[in-house]
């Protein structure tokens, strides 16, 4: 951590690798991010994004490196822990409970934030009923702020795709994360669905969710995005606001590959 | 079916008067049996009380967290053998019943988290296969824990069990009430159904809760439950170690209804029924694992009577009945399955799970098999 800087990171990863077999997926990977922006990562298909949020979240185990979340270390953590910390994320392929209702998929979110156990459900006790009131209620809110409070009772598998993005974006905010991370959101979603999706996500920063975003729609990520990284082969090529990144000599080539001279 | 249901209720008086008819039902059921069917039928009802504890317990790990266990009569055998060990001349100790009840129920839970623990890692076939083979080590293990030590009695299991008894009165005995006579089966009937509307009570609540929530969130996506904060290894822990000692409280009822229990009740065809009791019923769906528990424990009874039938409608029994028996219960199963591929009365979330969607199927059908050729 540098002197001059005032409040520490909210998440901060320090020379993240990891291996599958031979290959290596990420090589040494640092950046982080503060509290309040929105951060962008980005890169060509098989850079590594998707490992690299795998790795953030739990899901694998680094080879090396490090990864401080709000203070505390999540290396090694398990996903259900490094939740209850506070970081929370959606997946690339939508992961929902399908065949239970948007309602439920929501009200499971807020598992990680209510206590009630065996003895409490069989009692149903003032406590337990109180405290399934309270979900309920969040999970109707959650619905609305994320604008499909009319698909409640509709399984999640018969939503629309981009209804089943937002609805994934609701569990997520049910576990009251400061730290948001989304894999490419906006994929299948047609353009009307992509600018409201931009609309959410500012929507979700203001309200004091820091946000991770990983996304192929290069005008939804300079759209929304405070700060930009670049991973290709495993690597970060490039880091800086959204104006600069697109200028960078060294993303245009990994996207565009290089100029035959 | 669903037609009466939301007509009773929006009436009040008419679900009083279907709840008051439910409880007449109930309460006079060992009665109608014996009218209807014979004495012997009060016992077999007794049974069907006792697999649908069993099979109510088992939904909890199969149904609600989706879990697959074959080795659930293990906890079943563990309930049996703590109540006959500690209820008989074998060890000369006659603990109570309402110690030895929740006494099952932990031992049981705690065999339920013990055989758990190992098999958090494996899902589907591979689960089932290592359940399996928890199942059958208890079973030899009671088989064979005769020597050096004299635990469990061997294959000779343990005889003379006390029955029940509380507050002196022995549900064991012949009791006279308004110059009736009950038999011992009329006073197990009663407390079986307590125990079984208790277990009914405690599912529904169950699955109704933040619990069963995470159960059905694991059953669905376990990658994505974790990601939710939900700590799946202890929820399934909690699942496996509900199921068991609902599993374990029926196990020391059935000892102590029987009087005997030996390794031998509990093989591996045991948790197979009780597996096709919910899945038969509907998976999940209380309604379903209790008809799914009436039907098979009943059913293989009912058709003991093919041979009078045979007799009846050819003149002489053409067919072993033993034989037949089995086989026509096989081929009814097969036949419901066929037909309600989700049970008889699927919870409507596991019907969403076996249907596919109309119009994805179509469409796969259209690319996979193109139908202009």
């Amino acid at each position: 951590m540098t002197v001059s800087a005032s409040v520490a990171p909210l998440l901060k990863a320090e020379n993240i690798s990891k291996n599958f077999g031979g290959i290596a997926a990420l090589t040494d990977v640092s950046f982080s991010i503060n509290s309040g922006e929105i951060y962008g990562l980005i890169g060509p298909n098989g850079a590594g994004k998707t490992t690299l949020f795998n790795v953030l979240t739990g899901l694998y185990l680094t080879d090396s490196g490090k990864v401080n979340f709000a203070g505390h270390d999540i290396n090694g953590l398990k996903p259900h822990h490094i939740v209850e910390f506070g970081f929370a994320r959606t997946f690339q392929n939508i992961r929902l409970f399908a065949n239970m209702t948007a309602l439920e998929n929501v009200m499971v979110g807020r598992h990680v934030r209510t206590r009630a156990g065996v003895i409490g459900a069989i009692l149903r006790n003032a406590g337990t009923r109180n405290e399934e009131a309270a979900i309920l209620r969040r999970a109707k809110e959650l619905l609305a702020y994320v604008g499909i409070a009319g698909r409640a009772d509709t399984i999640a598998k018969h939503l629309s795709y981009g209804d089943q993005r937002r609805l994934e974006i609701a569990r997520s905010l049910a576990t009251e994360p400061k730290l948001l991370a989304l894999d490419e959101p906006a994929a299948g979603m047609n353009l009307t669905e992509r600018a409201s999706l931009a609309g959410l996500l500012q929507a979700i920063r203001s309200d004091g969710v820091t946000l991770l975003l990983i996304e192929h729609d290069v005008k939804l990520v300079m759209g929304v995005c405070d700060r930009v990284a670049v991973l290709e082969y495993g690597k970060k090529i490039a880091e800086d606001v959204p104006a600069v990144v697109q200028r960078d000599p060294r993303v245009i080539e990994a996207y565009l590959g290089a100029p035959t001279a | 079916m669903n037609a009466i249901l939301s007509k009773l209720r929006a009436d009040r008086r008419l679900l009083w008067i279907a709840y008051l008819g439910l409880v007449l039902l109930l309460t006079t059921m060992p009665f109608l049996t014996e009218m209807g069917l014979g004495r012997s039928w009060v016992r077999i009802l007794d049974f069907v009380l006792l697999y649908m504890m069993l099979a109510l317990g088992l939904n909890i790990v199969v149904g609600y967290a989706g879990l697959l266990d074959l080795g659930y009569v293990g906890f079943y055998a563990v309930g049996a053998y703590l109540y006959a060990l500690l209820a008989s001349p074998h060890f000369g100790l006659h603990l109570p019943f309402w110690l030895l009840l929740p006494m099952g129920a932990l031992i049981a839970g705690l065999f339920g988290v013990l055989l758990g623990a190992p098999t958090l890692r494996l899902r589907g076939d591979y689960l089932a296969i290592v359940t399996l083979g928890f199942g059958e080590i208890i079973r030899v293990f009671l088989n064979n824990l005769n020597a050096p030590i004299n635990l469990t009695n061997g294959p000779q299991g343990v005889n003379l069990i006390d029955p029940i008894s509380v507050n002196g009165f022995s549900f064991g005995g012949m009791h006279q009430v308004f110059g009736l006579n009950f038999p011992s089966t009329y006073s197990y009937y009663y407390l079986f159904l307590v125990l079984t509307l208790l277990i009914i009570f405690v599912s529904i609540r169950l699955e109704d809760s933040r619990i069963g929530r995470a159960w059905a969130a694991i059953r669905e996506d376990e990658v994505a439950a974790e990601a939710m904060g939900i700590r799946t290894r202890n929820v399934k822990l909690l699942a496996f170690a509900m199921g068991a000692s609902f599993g374990g409280v029926s196990g020391g009822l059935f000892a102590a209804f029987q009087g005997f229990v030996s390794p031998e009740s509990f093989n591996l065809m045991e948790s197979v029924m009780i597996l096709c009791m919910i899945v038969l019923g509907g998976m999940g769906n209380i309604a379903g694992v209790i008809l799914g528990a009436v039907l098979l424990t009943t059913l293989p009874e009912a058709l003991r009577y093919l041979g009078p039938l045979q007799e009846f409608l050819f003149g002489e029994v053409l067919v072993d009945p033993s034989n037949l028996r089995m086989l026509v219960f096989g081929l009814a199963l097969i036949i419901i399955m066929i037909f309600r591929p989700a049970g008889l009365l699927p919870s409507s979330r596991r019907k969403r799970e076996l249907q596919p969607e109309p119009e994805v199927a179509a469409q796969e059908q259209a690319t996979v098999y193109d139908s202009k050729r």
